[in-house]
């Protein structure tokens, strides 16, 4: 079955979500601001004959129409990062501050990681966590080569994420970009349906749900938590984050999102979700021409 | 554990070489020694830094500090290796650092730096000290390091590890 089938009902304008699942995705790096200004890159872009153009809901993408980062001196100096434009978003919801603790839950290959390090100006501890070595190693690769040195790498389960080599203090900030069935990366990867199912989606939220909670457990009274996945379904999304919401000290706020989405569900497939679900975020491929990406901002309480 | 210098245990390197707890281990005043000698870095570059063993001779530098040992997968970045007679500072260190050395120093132009990134040797004219060199370039009117150069017998040799070699002319 083609599992974009089952969101008819809620999204706003299907033919024009159709058509943008089949349109490739435009290249799009990320100005790694540890190494260089967007000026800066964007002049040496031109000088290697590479055409640049902003994006306007953030000061640090570029988009390269006719291009794919790579082989030019801004990369190598680590000036850029290729980073899909809407897997800037969840960084940029936690914003993070030089001098916080921070944990990235779900971190390899580190897109995500090196923008927490550049929000935080490459100060205060941040921590990164994943579960598989190969990952990992492009984790490290890229950390290094942006100049990323706040930055500690642990190899576990982040559903048991220990604190103690970190003087068992809880962190400000974390981010739990868990992996998911990856419906909204269609356009990035046409097989991402290949080896969709119910199930595999309802076992992965087993998973998901497992991370969200420890990053909560994880992070101090007054901190937050932002959880995101780059799939559409419910399951995976609203779903995970009602989960905690009944389970740990928490709560969902609002986000002041800067490119369009519309608001998170609080139904689906006959089941209620509470109503402050709505305060999270669907980012789907018509509304920006990006990938899909839902978004949530949780609160930690006493 | 039958061997503490292999696996994921970080040890963090002592002040001086008089507090050290194995004879062979760099101190942070040897390393610190070692940048502002070879390359004029200055000590200070390094404040906010802890220095880190993990392997024998294998110095991390992590901007911040934890409690030591610590038993995980990397901390910050590898900045020099320290196990054999000459000590030499990475890719990492020399991107990371290498903009505030002042000496052995070698700053190539446009043709010659593609070569360096492209990891072949090239005959150089230069009158430094034979051994390891930062190289850099001009991009955008800054001088900027690219890595790190062995110099021997007129003969700059590119360090640059395969994976961050580049050929920008391949295009």
């Amino acid at each position: 079955m083609d599992p974009l089938d089952r969101y008819e009902s809620v999204i706003d304008d299907v033919p024009a979500f159709r058509a943008a699942c089949e349109r490739p995705l435009p290249t799009v790096v990320r100005v790694n601001t540890l190494r260089a200004t967007r000026s800066a890159a964007e002049r040496e872009l031109a000088e290697s004959d590479i055409a640049t153009e902003r994006v306007d809901w953030h000061p640090d993408l570029l988009r390269l129409p006719d291009d794919q980062p790579g082989a030019n001196w801004p990369y190598v100096h680590g000036w850029l990062h290729g980073q899909e434009e809407v897997s800037a978003l969840p960084a940029t919801v936690l914003d993070p501050s030089p001098g916080d603790r921070v944990w990235d839950a779900c971190a390899a290959p580190g897109s995500k990681t090196t923008q927490l390090a550049a929000l935080m100006d490459d100060r205060g501890l941040l921590v990164g966590t994943d579960a598989n070595l190969g990952r990992i190693s492009a984790l490290r690769s890229n950390a290094e080569r942006l100049g990323v040195t706040n930055l500690a790498i642990t190899h576990e389960d982040a559903r048991t994420h220990s604190l103690a080599p970190f003087g068992g203090d809880s962190y400000d900030h974390a981010l739990v970009d868990v992996p998911c069935s990856c419906e909204g990366t269609v356009r990035k990867n046409p097989d991402a349906f290949e080896e969709w199912s119910l199930d595999r989606v309802r076992s992965i939220a087993g998973v998901q749900k497992g991370i969200l909670s420890r990053a909560i457990q994880a992070t101090r009274p007054g901190g937050t938590v932002v959880y995101s996945t780059c799939t559409f379904a419910p399951e995976e999304n609203e779903r995970v984050v009602d989960h905690v919401v009944e389970t740990e000290t928490c709560r969902p706020v609002a986000i002041d999102l800067p490119l369009d989405g519309t608001d998170g569900l609080t139904a689906w497939d006959g089941e209620d979700f509470d109503d402050r679900l709505t305060r999270t975020r669907r980012v789907y491929p018509h509304h920006n021409d990006t990938g899909g990406f839902f978004v949530a901002k949780l609160a930690v309480g006493e | 554990m039958t061997d503490d210098h292999v696996g994921t245990r970080f040890d963090r390197v002592a002040k001086t070489e008089a507090e050290r707890d194995r004879e062979h281990r760099p101190s942070r005043a040897a390393i610190c020694e070692f940048f502002a000698e070879r390359f004029g870095i200055e000590p200070a570059v390094f404040d906010e830094y802890s220095f880190w063993e993990r392997g024998k001779g294998k110095i991390w530098a992590f901007r911040g500090d934890l409690d030591s040992p610590v038993e995980i997968e990397a901390l910050g970045m590898v900045v020099l290796r320290a196990d054999q007679k000459h000590w030499k500072p990475t890719t990492s260190a020399a991107q990371q650092f290498g903009a505030a050395a002042s000496e052995c120093v070698v700053n190539l132009d446009e043709t010659p730096a593609r070569r360096f990134l492209a990891g072949d040797s090239q005959d150089l004219d230069w009158d430094g000290d034979w051994g390891y060199v930062i190289v850099t370039h001009d991009l955008d009117g800054e001088r900027i390091p690219i890595g790190v150069g062995l110099y021997l017998h007129g003969e700059l040799r590119s360090q640059l590890p395969t994976g961050r070699q580049r050929d920008l002319d391949a295009q």
